[in-house]
């Protein structure tokens, strides 16, 4: 029986379709069975993340509507066997869509995955609340930025409505020198204020962009310090314990050498 | 002065002239002896007096009646009614108003918490969270959203937290608001108004006793 976890934010555009595309393909890669859900109605855009937009043929609002079978709407990853999309409508009526249909959806699929993810809409109205009726936990994404960790909150504050195991946080698009200048919120003021644990941070990289351009999520690339903040994610989520990766920037051959002899 | 009649007892003190009336015969008798009282000129027209119904509670319908005989047939004014005694409703909403509300809860953004009385957060209030009471707020935590105390008219409330940085405090109609300006806030604070100034200020939690030393004795709550 696989558990499922809704991934929201409140606020649009702090990485939430990412976060599940990458959190996904980091647990496929740990031979996870997952499958990914996306409820955004009408802004489809986890299946462009993973660049499975050309084989989308049903979507979710034909199968709650019974229009098709919910295994003829699974899109299988091109990438692995164990990585499943059931595809957001792009136009169809949103209004099809109720908390119970996606909590059946859920239920029809827990056992036949490890993971359920649900990528959930911005805002707190009704996208949210369907996104949410299917979970069993709940993982909270933010920037760093005042705007974003207020609207956490706010989701955070709803969720606890919401009868769910847990609710953890991910802080995405750390930049380390605006956080060393004391111009972007500290990841220590945000765990505080939010009061709810950290399950991972996540730099602020190109790479994440690139990837999304190119429809292959960050997580398969083994070297960039954003893959591997999802990669530990993916390992917390499966129960291991690893260390917050540390910030510091990487200073290059002839630090580590100076930090070799003793000079720094 | 004491002038003692069948049903009525009128005492002069320094507050004025208060009427005693008795607690034992019925309403109607009190009415009619009031009104053979007001004929003979027992009390001076145009003066103002307390009306104390001792172990009798009057309802707002009986207390009209009693007003427009004196008020409106004989131009006395009722400065208020005393009793010794109040109704259950009263009871309570006093006692609402007087006990300590203790929450466990972090109270986050969006979200708003009324209650009658004192409330006592045991966790923080973040930014964007409105808290109301009728009495003061103490936050064992951090204090970054919105704390009204005293709501409407406790001018005497404080609000007070391990952690003090919010982004407005409001204290019966008085309102004060963070400077616009980032501030670091700061440890055990409250935050009170002024009686001299009329303003919400802050000090150190320490001089709480001395600014507010009833704070915490309710019969400074009056009834």
């Amino acid at each position: 029986m696989g558990e499922s976890i809704v991934i929201t934010s409140g606020k649009g555009g702090v990485g939430k379709t990412t976060t599940t595309a990458n959190i996904g393909t980091a647990l496929a890669l740990q031979d996870k069975k997952v499958c990914l859900i996306d409820t955004d109605i009408g802004l489809r855009n986890l299946d462009v993340i993973l660049g499975l937009e050309n084989r989308i043929i049903f979507d979710i609002v034909d199968v709650i509507e019974g229009q098709c079978k919910l295994q003829a709407a699974l899109v299988k990853d091109k990438r692995f066997d164990c990585l499943h999309l059931l595809p957001a409508a792009q136009s169809s009526d949103k209004n099809e869509v109720t908390p119970e249909g996606i909590q059946s959806l859920v239920e029809q699929l827990k056992p036949d995955y490890d993971y359920i993810l649900i990528d959930c809409p911005a805002g707190i109205e009704q996208g949210y609340k369907n996104a949410v009726a299917g979970a069993d936990k709940a993982v909270v994404v933010t920037t760093p930025e005042k705007s974003s960790v207020r609207d956490a909150d706010r989701i955070i504050g709803l969720l606890e409505q919401e009868n769910l195991e847990s609710t953890h946080l991910v802080i995405n698009r750390i930049r380390k020198h605006m956080m060393d200048n004391g111009d972007m919120l500290a990841v220590d003021d945000i765990v505080s204020t939010l009061s709810i644990d950290l399950l991972g941070v996540i730099m602020d990289d190109e790479d994440v962009i690139r990837a999304s351009h190119h429809g292959n999520p960050v997580a398969f690339q083994p070297d960039t310090k954003a893959s591997i903040g999802y990669r530990n994610i993916a390992r917390r989520i499966l129960g291991e314990s690893v260390p917050l990766m540390s910030f510091d920037e990487d200073k290059g051959f002839l630090f580590k050498m100076k930090k070799l002899l003793g000079m720094k | 002065m004491t002038e003692t009649n069948l049903y009525l007892t009128m005492k002069g003190t320094t507050e004025g002239i208060i009427v005693y009336l008795d607690d034992q015969c019925s309403f109607e008798q009190l009415l009619e002896e009031l009104h053979k009282q007001l004929e003979s000129d027992a009390i001076h027209q145009r003066t103002s007096i307390k009306v104390h119904t001792q172990n009798r509670l009057l309802d707002t319908q009986q207390q009209d009646e009693i007003r427009h005989l004196l008020n409106d047939q004989h131009s006395i004014g009722i400065k208020s009614f005393e009793s010794n005694v109040i109704s259950k409703e009263e009871a309570k909403s006093w006692y609402d108003h007087i006990t300590l509300k203790p929450r466990v809860k972090t109270i986050r953004s969006g979200q708003e918490l009324h209650e009658n009385g004192d409330i006592f957060i045991i966790g923080d209030v973040n930014p964007g969270a409105t808290v109301t009471a009728s009495g003061s707020v103490f936050v064992l935590g951090q204090l970054r959203g919105i704390v009204h105390a005293g709501f409407p008219d406790g001018a005497n409330e404080v609000v007070a937290a391990s952690y003090m940085n919010p982004s407005q405090i409001r204290i019966a109609d008085q309102l004060s608001r963070a400077p616009d300006y980032e501030v670091e806030g700061s440890q055990r604070e409250f935050a009170f108004i002024n009686q001299e100034t009329g303003q919400i200020e802050l000090d150190d939690l320490h001089n709480l006793q001395k600014i507010r030393p009833n704070l915490t004795d309710i019969s400074e709550r009056g009834l």
